[in-house]
């Protein structure tokens, strides 16, 4: 099925060029746009949930159910903000849609845009995307030369204007009210919740956010209709009545020790070990995957063994991962230390906690210390219950933090401590130093 | 009001309050850090986490499978806490584990130890061990953070209460986070050290030993200190603070929480500005006689009181057997017999020659007294209004970004421009007994003009100087009694030298600016031989028993229509209402 896919995010992609207004008008481009404005706002919002569409970003709830949390008839103004802060670890395909093919993902935002009532969107970019941040700059004067932007765009009467917005660098500002206090100038600090932004977000006005994918996602939908969406990926599992199914393409970052990483755009429901073998030439030096991440280092791992379940919304949650995340696969080779790995994982999350809630800022440098003092061969076996425990008692689901960078950090000690704990008693054991040099986290 | 359920007891409880709350009135102690009523909540220290779920109509309860912090989470009717089950231990056992991590253990050398909720906390919901092999987190102490607050950077358990309040109370915004993580401080900007004039009260809300306040740091344990209820006397906002003493020496003054007088929070002037009491400068011994003439002249050119000669003053007899006789009592003799007589002479003579100046410092109690021993005496003694310090304007905060006043319906408090406790208290008591406030100016004027040739000059002023316009309009009286705390050119001017005593040495009731009535109470012993102004006055107009504020508020009940309160409501520990 996976062969015979044409990419559809992807399709003007991977040329190393960027996609000018022209070549994507002559390519049908903005026809979702029209065919938005032609429909009531609830009428785009219905086809969003139709369609079956989860977020991009990470947690995969229902875009369109989202955009129905805004308050009916609110006076405005209404915010729409672009989560383009693609930090997980291993994740690229924001950087790629915005670099390559700028104009699909702002489609995409006019038309939620319309369909929320949002009167200025913020576009929050990573300061490090330049390259993205300057074909965006470019898209959008041209979007306003075309009068696809700016007032009663097309003659619909709507009208929208978008801020172009560069972070300052920081995991959490990915996170989404983490993001809309970096937006107002503030700490990026996330915010309990309720009230959620869709009730009170930036500058306190009713705001939704959304992932640059599920813009581009949305740009689509509007183009070939709900049904063609739904007619990609793995369909609803009738047994549970709560699961949204996992339709569409998805792109798919694949890094690591493998020949060839990249980009792919897949249905969703491809298996890690197809992404490995099919598209990125096969983990690197003729080894073998020892273990792989699945969607974002905060997802946990996948073992060897687990390397045929489906990466779609619900495969990863089944042998233990928190969730497909990102998609962003980050393949380990057999000779890598899974020592040295969550000994990594956990640095990133302590030097990326922002330090809010008491558990997770202390839980996860905490974490790091032992894992630290376990690579240097003076580990004990109560260190691997110590972790267990900090595992255990830091996120939004034991309750003790606001919001999930703390699972994040938690599940890959879980997954390397289910997983692969032989690895971890031998190691302590065995009284060995790594002797894999640390090379300094950017400052 | 609706029922929640706190621990399988049910109580009613106002929907707008927190499970903190909650929890409060049903008896159960919720344990948090971050949060603060006073203050926006950022659920962050994660201390508080209950298990919570809903009663249903049909009486069976759902929970939510986790936990939730109490001090989000607003009490709706309906739901059910549960606050001692094995998860919620778990997670405060947990958590403090966590908030002593990089905690150092120096609570021997600590000021908050004694009223830390680390200790307390950890005493009750903690573990007694930490699993920690690692070296703790070393951040240096910062001395400079303000003038009056030192910043002790590793006991901080980022709670961020004194962050807020900067923004949110003072609206100084000087403290803030650095750093992140595990690694993250407070701070101030460089060459912007926390100096608001709300400053000391981020020591008071620092749950932790974190900041310090450099006047008591190193001063006193606090489990010597003994705490009496008393209201500050800086200005007319008149808050309710609580003075921590211990063996009659005064260590500090916190606020004590009053929603009807200011809230919960004080000011730096009101908070530091006690020193006087307990300085030199004290009167601490009646004194009958004037002094010499070149001390006369001194005083005109404002010279140091102590460089003034005695020669011919009595200086007061020492001895155990001579106590007594020196301020003599009721029965006549000492200094409030020869008082007591003078002025009784002068009321004889002319009470028209004599004036009584009550000073806005003065009780309610003690106006009465004064006011009704003179006027006992002769009706046509003149009784005026002692000087009301006016400074500056009203000072309202939280400030905006440019140190703009708020506007009326933000203001979160208020040092106010008018610097004594009780102008409206003692005001009442004038327009009962001469029917009119006349101002201090213009009885001033008065005594310059050689109106009168006795005054009754009640201070209890704070330092500051007197003008010497002042001075001299007292200078040409024959008879010049003055009852100070302090000693002023006025009291060195005197013929009998009353010494009084402090908010803090005596009991007694203001009204604040609003009409609230508050009551000191005696916290510490007046230094040497000062006494309470109430029990001079008592003994000086002969009336029978000690002085009990509580039986004075009865007559002043009776006496005067618009305190007819005080007749039929105490002055509890919040306060009484009595001109609305």
């Amino acid at each position: 099925m996976s062969e015979a896919f044409q990419p559809v995010l992807l399709k003007r992609c991977g040329k190393n060029t960027t996609v000018g207004i022209d070549a994507y008008l002559a390519d049908g481009g903005y026809q979702g746009l029209k065919n938005a404005l032609a429909k009531q706002p609830g009428e785009v919002t219905q086809t969003v949930i139709d369609s079956g569409l989860r977020g991009r970003g990470g947690a995969g709830f229902s875009t369109g159910t989202k955009w129905t949390f805004l308050p009916k008839g609110h006076p405005g103004p209404i915010y729409l903000c672009v989560n383009g802060d693609e930090s997980e670890p291993g994740t690229f395909n924001n950087r790629v849609l915005i670099e390559e093919d700028p104009h699909q993902v702002l489609e995409g935002l006019v038309i939620a845009g319309y369909a929320i009532g949002a009167s200025k969107s913020y576009f929050y970019l990573r300061y490090e995307y330049g390259r993205g941040y300057r074909a965006l700059e470019k898209a959008i004067e041209e979007m306003y030369s075309r009068n696809l932007l700016g007032k009663n765009i097309l003659g619909s009467g709507y009208s929208l204007d978008i801020h172009l917005h560069r972070g300052a660098g920081a995991y959490i500002c990915g996170e989404e009210t983490g993001l809309i206090e970096s937006l107002e100038g503030k700490r990026a600090w996330p915010r309990i919740k309720p009230p959620f932004p869709a009730i009170e977000g930036a500058f306190r006005k009713p705001t939704i956010v959304n992932n640059i994918e599920t813009l581009a996602c949305v740009t689509h939908i509007l183009d070939r209709g709900p049904d063609w969406f739904k007619t990609i990926g793995i369909p609803k599992d009738p047994n549970n009545p709560r699961d949204g199914g996992s339709y569409g393409p998805k792109l798919y970052c694949i890094s690591g020790h493998v020949d060839k990483p990249g980009l792919v755009e897949l249905p969703l429901g491809v298996t890690a070990r197809e992404l490995i073998d099919n598209y990125a030439g096969g983990v690197w030096k003729g080894r073998k995957a020892k273990a792989v991440v699945p969607g974002g280092i905060s997802m946990g791992f996948l073992s060897a063994a687990e390397l045929d379940t489906p990466l779609d919304f619900n495969g990863p949650g089944k042998v233990g991962c928190l969730g497909l995340g990102t998609a962003a696969v980050i393949v380990i080779d057999d000779q890598t230390s899974m020592v040295d790995v969550l000994y990594n994982t956990c640095r990133f999350f302590a030097h990326e906690s922002c330090g809010q809630c008491t558990p997770c800022r202390e839980g996860t440098a905490w974490s790091t210390k032992i894992l630290k003092r376990i690579r240097e061969g003076q580990g004990t076996m109560a260190d691997l219950k110590t972790l267990d425990d900090i595992s255990k008692t830091i996120g939004t689901m034991p309750g003790t933090t606001i919001c999930g960078l703390a699972d994040g950090a938690a599940w890959p000690i879980k997954n390397a401590l289910q997983k692969f704990r032989p690895e971890f008693e031998e190691f302590i054991k065995s009284g060995r130093r790594s002797d894999l040099r640390e090379v300094a986290l950017a400052h | 009001m609706g029922s929640v359920f706190i621990d399988d007891k049910e109580i009613d409880v106002d929907p707008k309050s927190n499970l903190i709350q909650a929890a409060r009135e049903a008896g159960v102690e919720v344990p948090y850090y971050c949060w603060h009523h006073d203050l926006s909540v950022v659920a962050s220290c994660r201390m508080c986490l209950v298990e919570v779920g809903e009663k249903k109509p049909d009486g069976s309860v759902a929970m939510l499978p986790r936990l939730v912090p109490a001090c989000q989470t607003p009490a709706k009717p309906g739901t059910v806490v549960r606050t001692n089950t094995d998860k919620v231990k778990a997670s405060r056992e947990q958590t403090l584990e966590y908030l002593l991590l990089n905690h150092p253990l120096d609570c021997s050398i600590c000021d908050q130890a004694g009223e830390c909720y680390l200790q307390d906390y950890t005493y009750k919901f903690g573990r007694s061990h930490s699993r920690l092999n690692e070296p703790k987190v070393q951040r240096l102490d910062k001395y400079h953070i303000g003038e009056q607050i030192a910043l002790f950077t590793d006991r901080c358990v980022m709670c961020t209460r004194c962050v807020r309040f900067t923004r949110e109370i003072s609206g100084t915004a000087e403290l803030h986070v650095i750093n992140r993580g595990s690694v993250e401080e407070i701070d101030v900007r460089p060459g912007h050290p926390c100096n608001n004039k709300l400053a000391g009260n981020v020591v008071d809300i620092c749950p932790v030993g974190a900041l310090c306040s450099k006047d008591f740091l190193y001063k006193k344990r606090v489990w010597w200190l003994k705490h009496a209820d008393s209201v500050c006397t800086g200005c007319s906002t008149g808050c309710s603070i609580v003075v921590d003493q211990n063996e009659d020496k005064m260590y500090r003054i916190r606020p004590r929480e009053n929603p009807q007088a200011q809230g919960s929070f004080m000011c730096d002037e009101g908070r530091f500005g006690w020193k006087h009491l307990q300085g030199e400068g004290r009167l601490t011994a009646p004194r009958a006689g004037r002094l010499a003439v070149a001390a006369a002249t001194a005083v005109g050119s404002h010279a140091e009181g102590s460089s003034l000669s005695r020669s011919e003053s009595r200086v007061l007899p020492q001895s155990d057997a001579d106590f007594q006789d020196a301020w003599g009592g009721t029965s006549g003799g000492g200094i409030l017999g020869e008082v007591r007589s003078a002025i009784a002479s002068m009321a004889k003579q002319d009470g028209r020659r004599f004036v009584a100046i009550v000073s806005p410092f003065m009780t309610c109690e003690e106006a009465y007294l004064l006011c009704d021993y003179l006027r006992g005496l002769s009706k046509h003694i003149t009784l005026a209004m002692g000087e009301v310090p006016i400074v500056g304007e009203d000072d309202l905060y939280p400030k905006g970004p440019r140190g703009e006043s708020p506007t009326a319906d933000n203001v979160k408090f208020t040092i106010r421009a008018e610097k004594c406790p009780n102008r409206l208290g003692v005001e009442a008591v004038l327009k009962r007994f001469q029917g009119e406030v006349i101002p201090f100016d213009v009885v001033l004027k008065s005594l310059a003009s050689g109106a009168f040739d006795g005054a009754y000059y009640v201070g209890g002023y704070p330092p500051h100087e007197i003008p010497s316009g002042v001075v001299r309009a007292f200078e040409g009286l024959k008879l010049l009694i003055v009852q100070d705390l302090l000693q002023t050119p006025l009291s060195d001017l005197a013929d009998y030298v009353l010494a009084s005593a402090s908010f803090a040495e005596r009991q007694g009731t203001v009204i604040n600016h609003k009409g609230l009535a508050q009551s000191y109470r005696v916290a510490v012993r007046p230094p040497g031989e000062a006494r309470a102004d109430g029990r001079i006055l008592m003994e000086l107009s002969g009336r029978k028993g000690l002085f009990h504020s509580p039986t004075i508020l009865k007559e002043i009940a009776t006496e005067i229509p618009a305190l007819s309160k005080f007749g039929k409501e105490e002055v509890g520990t919040q306060g009484l209402m009595v001109m609305a």
